[in-house]
């Protein structure tokens, strides 16, 4: 579960700071599958990284299980992150010197377990995106779609607590964004809890629940992104 | 796959990023390379040249407090009643340690002498042993080899009015010139050089013998343990190396050495740059994919050590290649530049270590910064798109 307090960022700026978070309450429930909108520069992808750990608020908190993530050291936060979090990436942003199956493979390097282990892992990621097939492959030579479920899997392969996905459907046509929605949905419905950001309303019926932002600031709170 | 996968696999998937860079560290350094194995292929070249000029050992009385001279050694005054040496010394010279490194060994008796009615410095010496040590002698006429035999310095022959086959008369005993020493800009050319036992007899030294100069072959021995060897077999004798021909040797090398450190150390100083520069604008090119690397959980350290591994191993292969270049570079400059006609390669195992570790080090100095800049990278700044 995430509980956030009072979560404001500010960033600097020729005019002074600007505020891109106001002072925002939520809470994501565990298993929820949790649809982020707003305009460009309601404060949607700030609040994202702020809740995955990888952007200091200005001020408020943030608690996965019960952790305050913000009081972790630099190192602390990047362990956090390994062990409960998977991303999923606006263009994907596989590493393409790497094979499909090392690109799943990479939020285990640090983990300790064997290399066997991790292969077996990020195998069985890949097989449930469909992609067993392309495990040898370089990005480069996958499509979109491919090129996207890769990133589902790596986001995945760590079997993390939530799951942050930013505008995954960004760069895809219609059918392979309902596809991908698709397997959003089927991890959700295997109890993974899911924050995505995205401006597509199509994309908002997959989820629960909507959060609104303005201006930095929650607008609403619905039961769909529709 | 372990962090340190992701670098091997970025250098071997995308190995023209890292080419130029591999290229340019690796002909800096094939340049040093080569400067040292010139220089130290030089060196030996120079000490096998010089060791066959002539003596860089003199072997006086120890007791002897007259300051001789000659030959520009400092031998100091001609004195009658200083002390001899023993004919057995030279014996013992032969048993040192290092006595294979001994080239010729000449004995010399000295002393004053009148003839034609001007004071000379007469030298008895072994014309065999003489002629060998110093080869640069040019000789007008036909090398001494008679005991009535005598060689004359250009300047003593000027002043005495002789030619070779013409006699002379020193203390009662005649000798004929066999040959003029064409001038040498030395002191042999005031001198007059007769077969030893002549001169011992003349100096009414017989057995003794004044000083003794040797020619030893120190490419695999320091002149100074020479002397020390020496020394200890002749206790009762002073031994010293003559300074001219040692501080000339030492001059020319450290000449040699210091040209090829000053130019290892500006190529050094290039080399940090070039990576500097290389790996900031690696680590700026590859921040979406450092981005992903922290995102994902990857610490501080495991991106530097991505980063280091990298440079480390460019460091690496560039310091191999460069040194077998550089090796090959002085294979072919070295006939070129060496004084003998037959110069050897000189390879050192330790050139080569020091050559690629220097490399690997200059590599991972200069990546130290670029490495923690990517290792602190924020996340959230590097994917900017989220």
């Amino acid at each position: 579960m995430i509980t956030t307090a009072n979560l404001t960022k500010n960033y600097p700026s020729d005019a002074g700071n600007v505020a891109a978070l106001k002072g925002i309450d939520l809470t994501v429930e565990t298993g929820e599958f949790v649809c982020i909108m707003g305009q460009s520069g309601s404060g949607k992808s700030t609040l994202l990284t702020i809740l995955g750990g990888m952007c200091h608020p200005s001020a408020g908190s943030v608690e996965v299980d019960g952790a305050a993530i913000y009081s972790l050291n630099d190192d602390g936060l990047a362990d956090f992150r390994a062990r409960h979090f998977g991303f999923v990436f606006q263009s994907f942003h596989l590493v393409p010197y790497l094979t499909a199956l090392e690109n799943v493979m990479l939020p285990l390097a640090p983990l300790k377990m064997s290399a066997v282990e991790k292969r077996g892992l990020a195998g069985d990621a890949l097989a449930r995106m469909g992609l067993a097939d392309c495990a040898g492959r370089l990005p480069g030579r996958l499509s979109g779609g491919e090129q996207e479920r890769v990133a589902i899997a790596r986001a995945v392969v760590n079997r993390p607590a939530i799951l942050f996905a930013d505008e995954p459907t960004g760069n895809l046509d219609s059918t392979t964004s309902d596809q991908v929605m698709g397997l959003f949905t089927e991890l959700h419905q295997a109890g993974q809890t899911i924050v995505m950001v995205t401006h597509n309303p199509d994309n908002g019926r997959y989820a629960q629940r909507t959060i609104r932002l303005k201006d930095g600031l929650v607008l609403h709170t619905t039961a769909s992104c529709s | 796959m372990r962090p340190y996968q992701i670098a091997l696999k970025n250098l071997i998937r995308r190995p023209a990023r890292m080419f130029f860079l591999t290229v340019a560290l690796a002909v800096g350094l094939a340049a040093v390379v080569a400067l040292v194995t010139l220089s130290n292929s030089m060196t030996a070249d120079i000490e096998h040249t010089m060791d066959q000029f002539g003596a860089n050992i003199l072997i006086t009385p120890k007791s002897n407090d007259l300051a001789l001279s000659y030959g520009g050694i400092s031998l100091g005054r001609v004195s009658f009643d200083q002390r001899e040496l023993d004919p057995s010394v030279l014996e013992r010279i032969r048993t040192i340690k290092n006595h294979q490194n001994i080239a010729a060994v000449a004995p010399k008796v000295l002393g004053a002498v009148t003839v034609q009615g001007r004071e000379l410095l007469l030298v008895g010496v072994d014309f065999a042993a003489e002629l060998r040590m110093k080869p640069w002698w040019r000789l007008t006429g036909s090398e001494p080899s008679a005991p009535d035999h005598a060689l004359l310095g250009s300047s003593t022959a000027q002043v005495l009015g002789l030619k070779p086959g013409e006699r002379l008369t020193i203390s009662g005993k005649t000798f004929t010139v066999a040959a003029l020493l064409q001038e040498t800009g030395s002191q042999d050319d005031g001198l007059l050089f007769v077969p030893l036992a002549a001169a011992q007899a003349i100096t009414s030294k017989q057995g003794k013998i004044t000083l003794i100069e040797v020619a030893a072959l120190c490419s695999g021995c320091p002149i100074g343990e020479m002397v020390e060897q020496i020394a200890g077999v002749l206790p009762d004798a002073k031994v010293s190396a003559i300074k001219q021909v040692v501080e000339g040797r030492l001059q020319t090398i450290g000449q040699l050495k210091r040209f090829s450190l000053g130019m290892g150390g500006v190529i050094a100083l290039i080399g940090l740059l070039v990576v500097f520069i290389t790996m900031m604008g690696n680590v700026n090119e590859r921040k979406v994919e450092i981005g992903i690397f922290r995102a994902i959980g990857y610490r501080t350290g495991h991106v530097m050590g991505i980063i280091l591994l990298e440079a480390g191993l460019v460091g690496l292969v560039a310091g191999l290649a460069g040194y077998l270049l550089g090796v090959g570079a002085a294979a072919v400059a070295l006939p070129l530049l060496a004084q003998s006609g037959h110069p050897h390669l000189l390879l050192q195992w330790q050139v080569a270590i020091a050559a690629i570790a220097a490399v690997g080090l200059v590599s991972l100095l200069a990546a130290i910064y670029p490495a923690r800049r990517a290792g602190r990278m924020d996340p959230a700044d590097a994917l900017r798109s989220l």
